[in-house]
């Protein structure tokens, strides 16, 4: 079980930046993302654009926005569940809540926060009624093992990086590889768009476009799939079926926690705290609403940094905390670093 | 500078008549949230969730489709040879009278 002060569920730039407020509260944080890096949509789908409105910084990109944030909480010693989703809550008599994972891993945590922006990212399914069926029996979204494809016949679908780059790196461990795209046109990088052309010349991939997986065939598991090509139809044999269609974001699980809920977002209390309807339970950046509400990072900076402070209220009810200023108060780690602006010498010059 | 008018078929099929200013900088991804017509718009605009794809219904000749555009239309659902990203449309005179539909929620 992993014991910390605040449980924050989204990794994204307002999760990274709770953990520097509540680190300067002296609060601990840890962080869980479906995602298996960082930054949230900042890093999965944007991390070369530009960001403008980052309040000092003229021009940043999402990527090395991303970056500065883990550098800046880094002394606060900040816990990483990547690659999980949160899935259940419980509340305990102690007043707690233990957050398990779709994995299994268990969090205990007087407060919550979910900064889950627009919710975990979950694969793009292609719309074929039976699909449902075969995941697990053929059907993956992820390519997770590429052992697992050994001597495997697999047909891949999709038209960006990741259908290229797979469909390149299977060729010397699958039995046959078939690469659909809808288009004639990959985005990709140039690299891998030419590797794919050599290697489908040389045979190695059968690249058939523009096509599409219309339907799958197989008794309990998948042994062929139908492929449209304009009106034509086409039956490829294959083991596996991998559709690479890129994420979306679904709120998932967490619609389920009791929140109050509204346009797909969770209700909070701004005028106060960004507290949820549960007590304890706070959510902020994208995933919240009220009344005005931007969904904006540097909303999501604000309202993280008033979370905190509620949140230190509610687990030290009889402290009176005055606010500092790190110019005044510096900064001092979880991990023994102290950093603080230099002081003024007081020496006579003659 | 003027406002034009847009027409926008949600997905219950009701019509909303909506007045966009041309000066504001703003896309038909941005009007139908401002409107809050159910346009998620997850990616903020960047041509890369498809989340704001429409149809557009009228004759209203558009600004040509740009190769970000292309390439995620050619992996999303729904897709129709009328079918557009609502954030790549950025609002000008030329919209005036543009009918569109908003694509399924995906």
């Amino acid at each position: 079980m992993i014991k910390t002060d605040l449980l924050i569920i989204g990794a994204g730039p307002t999760g990274l930046f709770t953990v520097f407020e509540a680190g300067l509260l002296k609060l601990k944080c840890h962080l869980i993302d479906a995602l298996p890096q960082p930054g949230g949509q900042c890093s999965e789908l944007y991390p070369k654009k530009p960001i403008y409105d980052i309040p000092g910084f003229p021009e940043i990109l999402a990527g090395d926005l991303t970056k500065n944030l883990l550098e800046q909480g880094k002394q606060f010693e900040p816990g990483f569940t990547l690659g999980e989703r949160a899935e259940t809550i419980e509340k305990q008599d102690d007043g707690t809540f233990i957050v398990t994972t779709n994995k299994g891993t268990q969090h205990q945590a007087p407060i919550v926060a979910i900064a889950g922006g627009l919710g975990s990212f979950e694969p793009r399914k292609p719309l074929i009624d039976n699909i449902t069926q075969y995941e697990e029996n053929g059907v993956e979204y992820f390519i997770k093992n590429p052992e697992h494809y050994r001597g495997k016949k697999v047909v891949i679908a999709g038209g960006g990086d990741s259908a290229l780059d797979w469909s390149i790196f299977l060729t010397d461990i699958a039995s046959q590889v078939t690469l659909v795209h809808r288009r004639n046109e990959f985005r990709g990088a140039l690299d891998s768009v030419e590797k794919v052309r050599e290697l489908t010349q040389i045979g190695k991939i059968n690249l058939i476009t523009p096509a599409e997986v219309t339907d799958i065939l197989g008794t309990h598991k998948v042994e062929a799939v139908v492929l449209a090509k304009g009106e034509e139809k086409q039956v490829i044999e294959t083991d596996h079926f991998i559709p690479l269609f890129g994420l979306s974001p679904k709120l998932g699980p967490i619609a389920n926690w009791g929140l109050e809920i509204e346009k797909n977002a969770i209700k909070v209390d701004n005028a106060l705290d960004y507290q949820t309807n549960i007590p304890g339970i706070f959510a902020i950046g994208d995933v919240n609403t009220y009344p005005g509400k931007l969904k904006l990072i540097l909303c999501g900076f604000h309202e993280a940094t008033l979370m905190c402070q509620a949140a230190y209220k509610i687990l030290n009810p009889n402290k009176k905390y005055v606010l500092k200023y790190t110019t005044v108060s510096g900064i001092n780690g979880f991990d023994g670093t102290r950093k603080q602006a230099p002081k003024p010498v007081v020496q006579a010059i003659n | 500078m003027e406002d034009v008018t847009i027409h926008i078929k949600d997905r219950e099929g009701t019509l909303h008549t909506v007045e966009a200013p041309t000066d504001m900088a703003m896309n038909l991804m941005e009007v139908c949230k401002a409107y809050e017509l159910p346009v998620e718009g997850t990616c903020g605009g960047m041509a890369m969730c498809a989340s704001c794809q429409c149809y557009v219904l009228s004759e209203t000749e558009l600004p040509e489709i740009q190769e970000e555009e292309e390439a995620m239309l050619s992996e999303a659902f729904y897709v129709k040879n009328n079918s557009r990203l609502g954030c790549q449309i950025p609002v000008t005179k030329e919209l005036h009278g543009l009918k569109i539909e908003l694509a399924p929620e995906y």
